[in-house]
């Protein structure tokens, strides 16, 4: 090797593995304020199926079932919607069109989440709240749809993106034989995409889990657990962002540090679950096509 | 003379961008700040009752010395003991007495420099205009959980409340409640400013507030027959009032002991007092 591409490739792996360093140290940096949180009585403190830190009770299961809950109703929202916005985009609009929704969608990924929460509080909220006859509008069905609108268009951009990568040369080749459009679709964009789809899939879940201001502004923060669409719910990011203000050594403050454990190994787990899973989809279409 | 201000904007871009801002304000309270107290800056954060006085005990404050500069951020009680404590800022606002430990590990300077009450509010749609202490502990309890209950519509109660380290909550809960249960059905919002949106813009809620944000666009309820006003917060009528402190890490020197004077002078009380607040002596 040359001088000058060492000087370049130690650079390069000093960068990267300052970054690689810094995201592990926030977790045992996480793990080690946390750590009075970690013996046993305090530990199963947390495991208190309620939060009432006046009554020294200190659960977060509710707000990981509804973090869970939050993301899992986006997610069934946003994925058809954005999976069809892709189709359209790529496929069946015409071409001024597909240009012009293509730019708009760039443009809405832009958008700051606070937006989002303005519009919803003053226009969504009430409106949720009139459509039904129970609840304050501030409810899990709120943060869902929001959030399905904040995560569609990193999806949609992803998914057109996979769309494009498809090779040419298998498009024609089916062209030539006089498949339609649905044809062309089903049998060689959509398997060949198939990587890609999966990733847009999941960076969209990652980024509803992490997401702070949509649940705080329009879910209605209330401790107990949802038990339905309607109810109001409290997620962990919203969690960390109330109970920020608390007293420095109260327990409540330290719980600061589970929510933040579990959020980080809630999206390690998706990126370590999007590994496995192109890893042994071995790549079945036989394009070679990478996401 | 220049403001800035973090979550606090100036008049005339309406009340509903000014409060939803005020939401934010919690938030623009971790925003970094620039680094070091510079001579003409001083930096202010926390409580959200006291940001009324504060903006305009600024603007006093700025007209007289023109090249200083003065931010304003909320974030509630508990941020902003522990930004001053940090030396982020250098006036930590808190709605309640910092704790013993919190005074003790910051070296803490109390500044009382106002009384507030704290009140009962309801949506101005909302026709019911007293409570008596059983009814409200009920409610705030979830043991009574429907406005009929109340002799109001039949329709469920929206109940609000405010984050654990909140001046205006721990109050509330211990004068207004008596150390009585909140409901974990509770909504909580982030603010003063939060709740008074939070409440005026749904017919069924409850929440309570600092007295000195109570305007026309929320009801405030009377506890056991005395209404949350200023004139019953001053005949020591109303009960459940609490001082308004600005904090300093040590003694207040300089340009931070100057603004602290100015709330404890005739211009000062004015302000404050105009506010919606009972001043009161150093």
């Amino acid at each position: 090797m040359k001088l000058r591409d060492r000087i370049s490739y130690l650079l390069f792996f000093l960068l990267a593995g300052a970054g690689a360093g810094l995201t592990l140290a926030i977790f045992f940096f996480m793990v080690l304020l946390g750590r009075p949180l970690f013996d046993g009585a305090t530990f199963d403190l947390l495991l208190a199926s309620k939060w009432l830190p006046d009554r020294g009770l200190y659960g977060l299961l509710p707000f990981v079932f509804s973090s869970a809950l939050i993301v899992t109703c986006s997610l069934l929202l946003a994925f058809p919607l954005s999976l069809g916005n892709a189709i359209l985009i790529h496929l069946l609009a015409p071409r001024f069109l597909a240009r012009g929704l293509y730019r708009l969608v760039s443009l809405m990924t832009g958008i700051p989440t606070v937006i989002y929460g303005f519009v919803g509080v003053f226009l969504l909220v009430p409106l949720v709240r009139e459509s039904f006859s129970r609840g304050s509008g501030m409810s899990v069905l709120s943060a869902s749809l929001l959030l399905a609108l904040l995560i569609s268009p990193t999806m949609i951009l992803l998914f057109v993106e996979s769309f494009a990568a498809v090779p040419k040369a298998h498009l024609r080749a089916l062209e030539a034989l006089g498949a339609s459009p649905r044809q062309k679709l089903l049998h060689i964009i959509l398997p060949g995409a198939a990587n890609g789809l999966l990733a847009g899939f999941l960076l969209a879940a990652g980024r509803a889990l992490g997401d702070t201001l949509i649940a705080l502004m329009v879910a209605g923060n209330t401790a107990a657990r949802p038990t339905g669409l309607l109810d109001p719910a409290r997620t962990l990011t919203a969690q960390i962002a109330l109970v920020m203000a608390a007293d420095f050594d109260s327990i409540e403050f330290k719980t600061i540090f589970a929510c933040g454990i579990i959020l980080y190994l809630g999206s390690a787990g998706l990126t370590l679950l999007f590994r496995a899973l192109v890893r042994r989809r071995h790549d079945p279409s036989g394009f070679g096509v990478n996401p | 003379m220049k403001i800035r201000c973090h979550g606090v904007v100036e008049k005339g871009l309406g009340l509903k961008v000014f409060l939803l801002l005020l939401m934010f304000g919690f938030l623009a309270g971790w925003a970094p700040y620039p680094a070091g107290a510079a001579d003409g800056v001083i930096r202010i954060s926390g409580g959200t009752a006291h940001i009324p006085v504060m903006k305009a005990a600024a603007r006093v404050f700025m007209e007289k010395h023109p090249g200083v500069r003065i931010t304003i951020a909320g974030g509630g009680s508990g941020v902003g003991i522990k930004q001053v404590g940090e030396g982020l800022v250098d006036i930590g606002n808190s709605g309640r007495r910092p704790t013993e430990r919190e005074i003790e590990k910051y070296g803490l300077v109390l500044h009382r420099w106002a009384l507030d009450g704290v009140g009962v509010i309801v949506n101005r749609d909302n026709p019911i205009r007293k409570l008596t202490r059983q009814q409200l502990k009920a409610v705030f309890s979830g043991r009574i959980s429907n406005w009929r209950e109340l002799g109001g519509v039949d329709h469920e109660i929206t109940l609000c409340s405010r984050e654990a380290g909140s001046g205006t909550r721990k109050v509330f809960w211990k004068k207004a409640l008596e150390k009585g249960d909140i409901s974990d059905r509770a909504q909580v919002v982030p603010s003063n400013g939060a709740m008074k949106i939070a409440v005026a813009g749904n017919p069924y809620a409850i929440g309570y507030i600092s007295v000195g944000y109570l305007d026309g666009s929320v009801a405030g309820v009377a506890l056991d027959g005395v209404a949350p006003t200023l004139e019953n917060v001053k005949s020591g009528r109303y009960p459940v009032v609490r001082g308004l402190y600005s904090n300093t890490k040590g003694s207040a020197r300089g340009l931070v002991k100057e603004f602290i004077d100015l709330l404890y002078s005739p211009v000062g009380e004015k302000i404050i007092s105009g506010k919606g607040l009972l001043p009161v002596e150093r």
